[in-house]
């Protein structure tokens, strides 16, 4: 049998199809745009599959055009990064428009989670914006703020107040390097408040798209002081998890 | 029936607009309650309609943003917004407004709610098992008693006292024997009829209509008229919603915990449950109704033990899986003490919780139901 987890995320669209052995057969990724449905048609046509779940901003919708069971985008990490890294007791999902930190059970399941609010502030499209504004093309933003021997501060963590501050930094002639630190310190120091309210030991597992950002992850397990896993394919761990969900209910 | 019924409450509600208005005529004075602290009960007592005031909807607040910090509970500026629009019909017949010095928001806004209507505050204390708290509530509500005689022309003595608390109290236990209702597995009533029901009730001037109209329903539910049919008995979640109060308007968590698939129960909150309590019609009026509204436990007492103890009964007797902890955004008091509920509900019933701040706006709703469903996949 072949399943297949659909992530309808609000940047991205990700499709994952496993097999019995719970082994990834295929998977694909698309920009959401402005029509999710017919996105999601056009990638669930290219593959074959018996079962499949949804989750992401779009599963209700996918829900009703599909008759598909859906699954929270919480549930659907958590399965996903538990999978990856047996015995993982916390997740750092960091997607396109939110971000949340997830602690598990030993059996996988969620225990407690912390979404962030209902802007964008901390999360990829943040990053994606400030990358853009600084003039950075967004697979770059990590590595040059690495770069940086220190990071300026940056206190809007709100994406147009930050936008002017970052504005009048550059203004002030600082260095693009600098300012593409302080803009990763602060997003990290949101996302440590947020996993220290679900769970105060043991290793990190990062998910979603911003993970693939070398930045982000090198400054997690700095600041963090615990180990931080990461994914081959960060931004695919959703799906993954809600392919294995399809297999689950049979 | 079901529909008989809402549609009667629907006409009951009409009527009573015509009531008020035919009763004031009559020279009757009307008085805005803004919180459950202050006993209507002095108002029955001189034959003043005890309204309680709108404040539950996402409309008025725009305007309320135009005097008021944006940055402040929605409750607070919805309540105010109905006043400066002068869109609350209850707001238009009461003669004068009674607040309580409940939270910092509410009692600064009453200073300019007198601009637009004789407002009056009590000085409510900020805990509840002092001598000096319950004697100084006591001599406030002393003062409030010849606010409202000042108002009515009647002078109130203790058998007008008693039998007020007597009609309050008959009032208050059908409210109770219909939140009662939800015990039984199915909960014969959906949240959202619920909140429906002791919504609209509230503002009934004869309150013997609205005890009648409660003791039918619960009649009726009993026989199962509201469960909806596509409900498989025992398979939906019960929730039990605590902190802020909802009322239409500010119930879409209510609705979307119904579309996710379980069911709100109960509501531990001053619209619904803190409503509960019973007034001794034995000692001295005054000195009971001091010391009962004195015991209501909201977040603005410290500390407020009250709430966990009726936290902890209703969870049992209401046999739920869950408990949904809402705060109003900036409203401090709920929301720091959420941090306290959640350890205590994890202790005591090994139950996670789930805390949501948020406002009356839709535009969170899917961040809402993402929070929502995950939670209830967690149960």
């Amino acid at each position: 049998m072949r399943y297949a987890g659909i992530d309808i995320g609000s940047r991205s669209i990700e499709l994952v199809v496993v097999n019995d052995a719970c082994k990834v057969l295929c998977r694909f990724q698309a920009d959401t745009g402005f029509d999710p449905m017919a996105k999601a048609k056009k990638i669930v046509n290219r593959v074959s599959y018996d079962r499949i779940m949804a989750t992401g901003y779009g599963r209700n919708l996918f829900e009703i055009s599909f008759d598909a069971p859906t699954v929270t985008e919480i549930k659907a990490h958590a399965r996903g990064a538990w999978t990856l890294f047996p015995g993982s007791q916390t997740v750092l999902d960091i997607g396109g428009q939110d971000s949340k930190a997830i602690a598990l059970f030993e059996n996988g399941n969620v225990k407690k989670f912390e979404m962030n609010d209902r802007c964008a502030a901390g999360t990829g499209k943040f990053l994606e914006i400030m990358a853009g504004t600084l003039g950075f093309k967004i697979e770059d933003f990590g590595k040059e703020a690495l770069m940086a021997e220190k990071g300026l501060n940056i206190s809007s963590m709100c994406t147009v107040f930050a936008e002017s501050e970052v504005t009048s930094l550059i203004a002030k002639g600082q260095s693009r390097q600098e300012i593409a630190r302080g803009l990763h310190d602060s997003v990290i120091r949101r996302a440590i408040s947020m996993i220290n309210r679900v769970s105060s030991e043991g290793d990190i597992v990062f998910t979603g798209g911003v993970a693939k950002n070398l930045c982000m992850t090198t400054l997690l397990s700095e600041k963090l002081g615990r180990k931080v896993r990461i994914p081959d394919e960060p931004q695919f761990v959703g799906s993954f998890g809600a392919a294995l969900l399809a297999l689950e209910i049979g | 029936m079901k529909y008989d019924i809402m549609n009667k409450l629907q006409q009951i509600m009409e009527q009573n607009l015509i009531d008020i208005e035919q009763a004031k005529d009559r020279g009757q004075s009307a008085i805005g309650f803004y919180c459950l602290y202050s006993p209507m009960e002095l108002a029955v007592a001189a034959d003043a309609i005890p309204l309680p005031l709108c404040g539950t909807s996402n409309e008025p607040i725009a305007t309320a943003e135009e005097i008021l910090p944006r940055n402040l509970c929605p409750l607070i500026k919805s309540s105010f917004g109905f006043a400066v629009k002068d869109t609350c019909p209850f707001f238009r017949f009461s003669d004068i407004i009674i607040g309580d010095t409940t939270c910092d928001g509410k009692k600064k806004m009453f200073e300019l709610l007198s601009r637009y209507k004789p407002t009056h505050v009590l000085q409510l204390p900020q805990s509840q098992d002092t001598a000096m708290a319950l004697s100084l509530w006591r001599s406030e509500l002393e003062r409030f008693k010849k606010i409202v005689e000042t108002q009515t022309g009647v002078a109130i003595n203790n058998d007008r006292l008693r039998a007020a608390i007597r009609l309050m109290n008959l009032e208050r236990g059908a409210r109770k024997a219909l939140m009662d209702m939800n015990k039984a597995k199915p909960a014969p009533l959906s949240g959202s009829q619920l909140l429906e029901i002791l919504f609209k009730v509230g503002f009934l001037a004869d309150k013997e209509k609205g005890i009648s109209l409660m003791e039918e329903v619960v009649a009726e539910a009993k026989n199962g008229s509201f469960l909806s049919e596509d409900v498989v008995a025992g398979s939906r979640k019960r929730i039990l919603l605590t902190g802020v109060p909802v009322g239409l308007g500010s119930d879409k968590v209510v609705k979307i915990v119904e579309q996710s698939g379980a069911d709100v129960v109960a509501f531990e909150n001053c619209s619904g449950y803190k409503q509960a309590f019973f007034v001794d019609e034995k000692t001295n009026p005054l000195d009971a109704l001091a010391e009962q509204y004195l015991a209501t436990p909201c977040s603005v007492m410290s500390p407020n033990n009250g709430r966990f103890d009726l936290l902890k009964e209703m969870i049992q007797e209401f046999s739920v899986d869950g408990v949904i902890d809402l705060t109003w955004q900036a409203c401090h008091t709920y929301n720091v003490e959420a941090f306290r509920i959640e350890e205590f509900v994890q202790k005591t019933f090994g139950m996670p919780i789930l805390h949501l701040e948020t406002d009356y706006a839709e535009s969170d709703t899917e961040q809402l139901r993402v929070r929502i469903e995950a939670y209830l996949e967690m149960l």
